[in-house]
């Protein structure tokens, strides 16, 4: 079990802040690192995997810094954005040099190991300029596994993936996640987030906009109206007994239900089934529906 | 052979760039056995072929061809990140480099020079000219090495040295010479195979004490620069 650890980091480039005083601790589980384009998310991954020194503050992982200090690649693996390879190299030949790189007992088993894991063993004997997109982006993914690390980062790792090879990649992430590994993947497709990760760390301009789980985060944003999709055996009288209650801010009447928007989610949620008890109504369908992580990462950059 | 040493030999040897290290050993050569051919007196082309085109070009652009291509490249395309997330001390990665650079230059400049050493004057001169070509290969694949980490254009700062210091100050201010490579390899052969062709300038502890510099030197700060090797977000 490996602990990556940012203890107010900043990093500036001349009179460029591009990350300003972020702290973060990432625990075994998979976390995606969320934010719109220049935000500082490549900057934080590449602190984190000592390819950058912070210019204030820590990057350590299990209390080692990772500026200037190979040895951590014992237990941490990375994937670039870039997707540079070593093209004239079959993926097999590529997977075997970092396992021999990674000075591992026994390199052939580990590189047989992580091309099965990814997929590739088939066209493990083809030259790496070959593939496709989405089949070096795994070659990648192997090589940066063949050790086993503890720590995994992944810069934009469904790049140019199909929707089968994705869904591959994430049952892997989450496979890892749950038997201890510490992985952090960036990502500006909130979908993927979504399905793979409910911790997220969301960098919004350089500075660390939120961090933990995104539905808890949602919640405690209690300037914003909670908005709920309700569905009764009669919508209308619903409607009018919600709108007395204070909890309430406003309704929507709907073809297929209503869209209640609440001040308070404790509140709401405790009033609603009472109001519905006393009025002899039958609740259908309750749903938060801007839980999602798409309406949580806006209002985010719209704070 | 280390694995580096083995996808840095790989890389080079297996692209198109090694099609630009067979013209330049052919050309001295060729030129050697044509003169020998038509009878030509050495006195009057080997001082042109041997210094001129082996020690002045030859030597030097194959040594910057392949020294800034064995890291340069890789520091290019990004492909180094995948040799620097390793855990090997950086003195390896730079030490297997500098040795692959080190030995491809120098039999692919010490061969056709010790051909044209020995149809100017004499197996001994030639093989006078394969320990200047060695210790030439070496000094310059760490500087080359070097400047590959120290600056984005490696080649175009390479090539001001080999035409600008050398070629040209190296030639009109002497003071020039006792940084130039190509005196230390001028000095060395003329030593050990004395030859009205060359002319050391340097004297013979100079050229030694300074091709260490070089080779040390080059090293040492190119270890210290890998260390401290830092990737630009390209969407960060």
């Amino acid at each position: 079990m490996s602990v990556v650890e940012l203890e107010n980091v900043s990093r500036w480039y001349g009179n460029v802040v591009a990350v300003n005083d972020i702290s973060m601790v990432l625990q075994p589980g998979v976390t995606g690192l969320l934010g719109p384009n220049g935000a500082g998310k490549t900057t934080v991954l590449h602190m984190m995997a000592g390819f950058l020194a912070p210019s204030k503050g820590s990057v350590t992982i299990d209390n080692s810094p990772t500026w200037r200090n190979p040895g951590i690649y014992r237990s941490l693996g990375l994937v670039a954005e870039r997707e540079a390879v070593h093209g004239f190299l079959t993926a097999k030949e590529f997977v075997l040099a970092c396992a021999k790189m990674q000075k591992l007992p026994d390199p052939a088993a580990a590189t047989k190991r992580a091309l099965e894991l990814v997929e590739m063993t088939d066209a493990q004997d083809r030259r790496i300029e070959t593939f496709s997109k989405g089949m070096r982006q795994r070659t990648r993914v192997a090589a940066a596994l063949v050790h086993e690390p503890q720590v995994l980062l992944l810069d934009e790792p469904f790049n140019g993936m199909d929707p089968r090879q994705r869904m591959h990649m994430m049952e892997l992430l989450h496979k890892l996640g749950d038997q201890g590994h510490t992985i952090l993947f960036s990502s500006h497709i909130l979908e993927e987030v979504e399905q793979l990760s409910g911790l997220v760390q969301v960098i919004v301009a350089g500075r660390l906009a939120a961090s933990g789980d995104y539905r808890r985060i949602r919640r405690l944003m209690t300037n914003r109206p909670h908005v709920f999709a309700v569905q009764s055996s009669d919508d209308r009288r619903l409607a009018v007994a919600l709108i007395g209650e204070k909890s309430v801010s406003g309704i929507e009447v709907e073809a297929n239900g209503l869209t209640v928007r609440a001040s308070d989610y404790g509140s709401f949620t405790r009033a609603l089934p009472r109001i519905a008890l006393g009025e002899g109504i039958r609740l259908r369908k309750l749903l938060p529906s801007d839980e999602s992580l798409e309406s949580v990462f806006s209002y985010l950059l719209e704070a | 052979m280390s694995t580096v040493a083995y996808i840095t030999m790989r890389g080079l040897l297996g692209r198109r760039r090694v099609l630009l290290l067979l013209p330049l050993p052919l050309l001295l050569v060729g030129l050697a056995l044509i003169c020998r051919a038509y009878d030509v007196n050495p006195e009057q082309w080997g001082q042109a072929v041997v210094l001129g085109l082996g020690l002045a070009v030859v030597l030097p652009v194959i040594s910057l061809i392949v020294g800034t291509g064995v890291l340069g490249s890789e520091v290019d395309d990004g492909t180094i990140v995948h040799i620097l997330t390793k855990p090997l001390p950086r003195r390896d990665i730079i030490l297997a480099k500098l040795l692959v650079a080190s030995g491809v230059s120098a039999v692919t400049s010490a061969v056709p020079l010790f051909f044209a050493g020995l149809l100017a004057d004499s197996v001994r001169f030639g093989l006078a000219l394969v320990v200047g070509a060695v210790v030439g290969a070496i000094a310059y694949s760490a500087l080359f090495l070097l400047l590959s980490l120290v600056t984005r254009r490696p080649v175009l700062l390479g090539l001001a040295y080999i035409l600008v210091w050398e070629g040209l100050l190296g030639r009109f201010v002497s003071g020039t010479r006792v940084l130039s490579i190509e005196q230390y390899v001028i000095s060395i052969t003329d030593k050990i195979a004395p030859t009205g062709m060359l002319d050391g300038k340097v004297s013979l502890p100079v050229a030694i004490v300074m091709s260490l510099i070089f080779a040390l030197g080059g090293t040492i700060y190119a270890i210290n620069r890998l260390g401290s090797f830092s990737v630009a977000g390209e969407t960060s």
